[in-house]
């Protein structure tokens, strides 16, 4: 990108050739100096003023929060339980239980962004190997024992390999392309690829197809931010397409079922097709104001399957109408917005492509999640963050903000413990 | 260069916000593309949809597949799908549960007993199902039921499929049973393969087979009235059936079988030498399975559990027994193959075996001694001075080589759930479980079967089967073929594989174990056959240890500690159509008491005729009844 912003420089870049002449070559200089550090917050052109580290801390600040994100988490996860306790018929039981999940993930979030930058960064490449491994196990003793387990029971919370590398995935990416200047070079950016499509064939294989995606767009996600050039971009983007008949022939055949079905619904009326057709019927049935919390008549009916987890998102759309999915919208894009914006006042290469990343694998989920509820994505297991019946993904999905706020208000380490950003604007 | 680095950061800062707005832009765009999707759905096809909705009576319904049959080798059905008619509630429809029980109460007796699994089930499953709460409703009862019904939109009757074993103790353990899917075999199984069923395979040969008797399952569109109630199916798609298992079991031989052991604790294992089919597989005493199927009582279960005759131990499968003499042919044989001993060459016994320089006595059953004995005599009157100095010369490691081919101490690999593989000890084993060298003395208590040694009736009957066949170890099979509608049944192979003994050597031994039945110094020479000849040997598994100075007093020992009597057996010699082993705990003996059980077993498989009870006739004292 450097390159585009029109700075002309010594090409000293490996894959020069790729990328259209990276930029500034500065010997070993990694990016994460102590004084750069000390450069005030250039990102999105805003100037910070450098005289925050005399404002008194508040709590969020001590707490290593960003309260904007917090309440819009806060407000999501609440909203998400009005329209749960609606798809569960109000069971006390379960409701309980989903509060004490949130609790936990909530808690889990707080804890996480606690951890300083600097350990995350330690911590990526043993967290990322720990979950091929256990990856690699679970395929080997599922294949013995017939698909048997993809979980680790933990007891109140089962937990599956797979969800840890939702985290390892960006974290090892990021710590992997901030080891050298911005952007990366042909060579780098196929070790991206790999280290990314790793984890994701080996999920696929399960088979998780849903977890698989979410992964694999976890490191393209940051791969994009890291300033992959457009050309490379285009490139891939070609492969893709051409490796795509590969890829269809690898499928299980109730994988090409699902995206069969997505353009012809009628073509299995009792499997996919089914679902697909319900939800349309129920989202649709809705109409902008909604049939009324807890009227729903496809949800109550037992006519949507999977309403309280994978589907609820039809739910929403029957008992609350256009009006109940636009403010949900609006509270997610403004997560996606706040996540962006934190990640672009990160003091390093390394808190930036982590916190970006991670918002956009929010994103992801959303996107694939209510794309596949109203027909215009294939149905892959992806649950509506925060809103969703379940819990490991909730706790994964908050650990993501977790790590996001870490990367923010952590200042990073100069010796002189500060540096310019100590205290950010909110 | 100095200010390189520093611009380099800002470029990059610069470069990440770019991407970063380039991103937010994106995701912008991406969701006003769902928010226009739902838009269309709920704007502009709304009237669609809303007239979809108010006619929306089409659910989707699982369809559990038919269980697959078991029949035994001439067809005999031993396990079915009997129709069983349940009362169940849905919880979630009912406005008052004790009401509701006390108005059904009026019409259907409903036990204490019902109210409580009816507790228990609705705990345990999804609150939006409909929960057992009367079963095997009687006609009548459906008739009154049916009558009334229209009151109560929360009941339903339920017509299930229910296993059903019709014969009973005969095959309970060998079959196994079914039973409600628990909480962890749920975390096990592809829930969407056994959506609508509640009944899973959970030992013997129901669980071995369970993927192939299962079945597939099926869906099918129903219209439902506004409550809910099915008025019509739409579309369906038919789930496809178990398969039927046909087995090598013969049930006639099996009840044969039980009843030659007869009120004796033991088990009969019965293959075919030429298949590796396993013609009859008896643990006695047995139990019933049909009560496990919908869920045994507490008190039921209690009495089964705390029988001191362990009724639900599978001594075929899982009791491990010393094999006593009956290892002695297969002792033979390591001599033979390995050199260490020719048929003629005669060892002399005094009664007793001493290691050199070691003052222990090692006795031989015969006090006097059998005098001078070539390998022939060595089984014939089951010599043990003749096995000490062979096992002596062989050595564990050679020995253990050598019977470990014939899968002692380990499983024979039969197609049952829960089987055990005995214990053949070795340096190996002695320096894992007591962390002691091994001693001379051991290797030779493992030559006369007994010590550590341990073997199932089915590991000894399948390296019994292994002799008779001319040296193939077969892995035994219970099924002998599966069979789906009209196809071409199936059949079940079992793997095989030759010993590559030499078959002078082999014979050597076989004709030694026929003299053991017919001549007049045999240990078995009482089940002497007119009408086929037997190869067999019989063996005594101590349970109890005798002291250096004294002598084994079967009367003065308690029943519970009297040896174990075992004996195998293959016929006829000719060309061996059944293999058998036999043991019958605290028997004593093995040509006394074992013996004629193996005979009634071969009697009624070769010559058709029922157990012959004359010869089972125990209390018959013999001087020279060796063990």
């Amino acid at each position: 990108m450097a390159t585009e912003a029109g700075g002309p420089g010594p090409d000293l870049s490996p894959a020069s050739g790729l990328n259209g002449g990276a930029g500034l070559n500065w010997g070993v200089e990694s990016g994460r100096g102590s004084i750069l550090s000390r450069i005030p917050g250039q990102g999105l052109g805003l100037n910070l003023d450098g005289g925050a580290v005399a404002r008194p801390l508040g709590l969020a600040q001590r707490l290593h929060l960003d309260l904007p994100l917090v309440f819009a988490l806060l407000l999501a996860a609440g909203y998400g339980l009005l329209v749960l306790s609606s798809a569960i018929d109000q069971d006390p039981e379960r409701l309980e239980a989903q509060l004490v999940r949130l609790g936990l993930a909530f808690t889990v979030m707080v804890v996480v962004a606690q951890v300083p930058p600097a350990l995350w960064r330690r911590l990526a490449v043993p967290l990322y190997v720990a979950g091929v491994l256990t990856l690699v196990a679970v395929l080997l003793v599922g294949e013995i024992g017939k698909g048997a387990q993809r979980w680790l029971d933990l007891g109140v919370l089962r937990f599956q390999p797979s969800e840890l590398l939702k985290l390892g995935v960006p974290l090892l990416l990021a710590w992997f392309l901030a080891l050298r200047p911005l952007p990366p070079g042909a060579w780098r950016t196929l070790g991206a690829l790999v280290l990314t499509a790793l984890p994701a064939v080996l999920i696929a294989r399960q088979p998780d197809l849903g977890t698989a995606l979410l992964v694999g767009s976890a490191g393209l996600a940051v791969l994009f931010l890291a300033g992959l050039s457009w050309r490379l971009i285009a490139f891939l983007a070609a492969t893709a397409a051409a490796l795509a008949p590969l890829l269809w022939s690898q499928m299980l055949d109730y994988q090409k079922n699902r995206v069969l079905t997505l353009f012809d619904p009628e073509r299995d009326p009792l499997g996919t097709g089914y679902h697909i057709i319900q939800s349309q019927i129920a989202i649709g049935s809705g109409g902008v104001y909604g049939k009324g919390w807890g009227l729903g008549t496809q949800s109550h009916l037992e006519f949507l399957p999977e309403r309280s987890t994978d589907f609820i998102f039809a739910v929403l759309g029957e008992e609350l109408g256009l009006f109940g999915v636009l403010a949900l919208m609006g509270v997610y894009l403004f997560i996606v917005f706040r996540g962006l914006y934190l990640a672009s006042q990160c003091q390093d290469s390394f808190g930036r492509l982590l916190a970006g990343g991670l918002t956009l694998i929010f994103f992801v989920y959303l996107f694939v999640n209510t794309g596949m509820v109203s027909g215009l994505l294939p149905v892959v297991g992806v649950p509506l963050p925060l809103v969703s019946y379940g819990g490991t993904s909730m706790v994964t999905l908050l650990a993501g903000f977790g790590l996001i706020m870490s990367m923010y208000t952590h200042p990073v380490a100069t010796g002189r413990g500060g540096g310019g950003r100590a205290a950010p604007r909110p | 260069m100095a200010g390189s680095w520093f611009h380099a950061d800002v470029d990059q800062r610069r470069a990440f916000a770019r991407r970063a707005w380039v991103a937010a832009i994106l995701a912008t765009l991406l969701l006003l593309v769902v928010v226009a999707r739902v838009a269309q759905l709920q704007i502009h096809r709304h009237q669609h949809f809303s007239t979809l909705s108010q006619d929306n009576r089409v659910r989707l319904e699982p369809l559990p597949p038919v269980r697959g049959l078991i029949y035994d080798a001439h067809g005999v059905p031993l396990a079915t799908n009997e129709p069983s008619f349940t009362l169940t509630v849905s919880p979630y429809k009912a406005k008052d549960l004790e009401t509701l029980f006390a108005e059904l109460g009026a019409i259907v007796p409903i036990a204490e007993a019902d109210l409580k699994r009816f507790e228990r089930l609705r705990r345990q499953g999804s609150p939006y199902q409909a929960v057992p709460l009367r079963l095997h409703l009687t006609e009548e009862e459906i008739a009154r039921l049916s009558l009334e019904g229209q009151r109560f939109p929360a009941v339903d009757i339920r017509t299930d499929l229910l296993r059903t074993y019709p014969q009973g103790p005969l095959t309970g353990h060998v079959l196994g049973y079914v039973g409600r899917i628990d909480e962890e075999e749920l975390q096990r199984i592809d829930q969407g393969a056994y959506r609508g069923t509640d009944f899973i395979g959970k030992n013997g040969l129901e669980k071995a087979y369970e993927a192939v008797l299962h079945g597939q399952v099926g869906y099918r569109q129903v219209e439902v009235n506004a409550k809910g109630r099915v008025l019509r199916t739409l579309e369906s798609q038919p789930p496809v059936p178990g398969k039927d298992l046909r087995l090598h079991l013969d049930i006639r031989l099996q009840r044969d079988a039980a009843a030659a052991l007869g009120q004796r604790r033991g088990a009969v294992a019965a293959l075919d030498p030429r298949t590796g089919g396993v013609l009859a597989l008896v643990s006695n005493p047995g139990f019933d399975p049909n009560p496990f199927v919908e869920g045994i009582g507490i008190q039921e279960y209690a009495a089964l559990r705390d029988d001191p005759d362990v009724p639900l131990f599978d001594r075929a499968l899982r009791g491990q027994y010393p094999p006593g003499s009956t290892i002695k042919p297969f002792i033979a044989l390591a001599g033979l193959e390995n050199g260490v001993i020719t048929p003629r060459q005669a060892k002399h016994c005094g009664g007793h075996y001493q290691l050199p320089g070691q003052s222990h006595r090692y006795r031989d059953w015969r006090k006097g001694g059998h005098g001078s004995v070539d390998l022939r005599r060595s089984i014939v009157e089951s010599c043990d001075v003749y096995y000490y100095d062979l096992a002596h010369d062989l050595g564990i490691d050679r020995l253990g080589d050598f019977l470990g081919k014939f899968h002692f101490g380990r499983k024979t690999g039969v197609d049952l759930a829960g089987e055990l593989g005995g214990l053949l000890p070795s340096r190996e084993w002695k320096r894992r479980v007591r962390n002691q060298a091994w001693y001379p003395g051991e290797t030779l208590i493992v030559g006369i079967g007994q010590g550590a040694f341990l073997a199932t009736p089915l590991q000894l009957a399948a390296a019994t089967a292994a002799l008779a066949n001319g040296g193939r170890y077969l892995e035994p099979r219970v099924a002998r073929s599966m069979e789906a509608g009209a196809d071409q049944p199936e059949a079940i192979p079992a793997p095989g594989r030759p010993l590559g003994l030499d078959p002078s050597h082999l014979e050597d031994v076989v004709q030694a174990m026929i003299q053991v039945v017919e001549s007049p110094r045999g240990t078995a020479k009482r089940i002497r056959s007119p009408a086929y000849r037997i190869a067999g040997k019989t063996g005594t598994a101590q349970v109890f240890t005798v002291g250096q100075k004294e002598t084994y007093k079967e009367k003065q020992v308690a029943e519970r500690k009297r040896d174990h009597a075992l004996f195998v057996a293959f016929a006829p010699v000719e060309d061996p159509r059944i293999a058998v082993a036999v043991v019958v705990e605290n028997g004593g003996h093995g040509g006394a008491v074992a013996a004629p059980v193996a005979r009634a077993v071969l009697d009624s498989y070769l010559l058709g005729t029922g157990p012959a009870a004359e010869l089972s006739a125990p209390g018959e004292e013999e001087a020279e009844d060796g063990d």
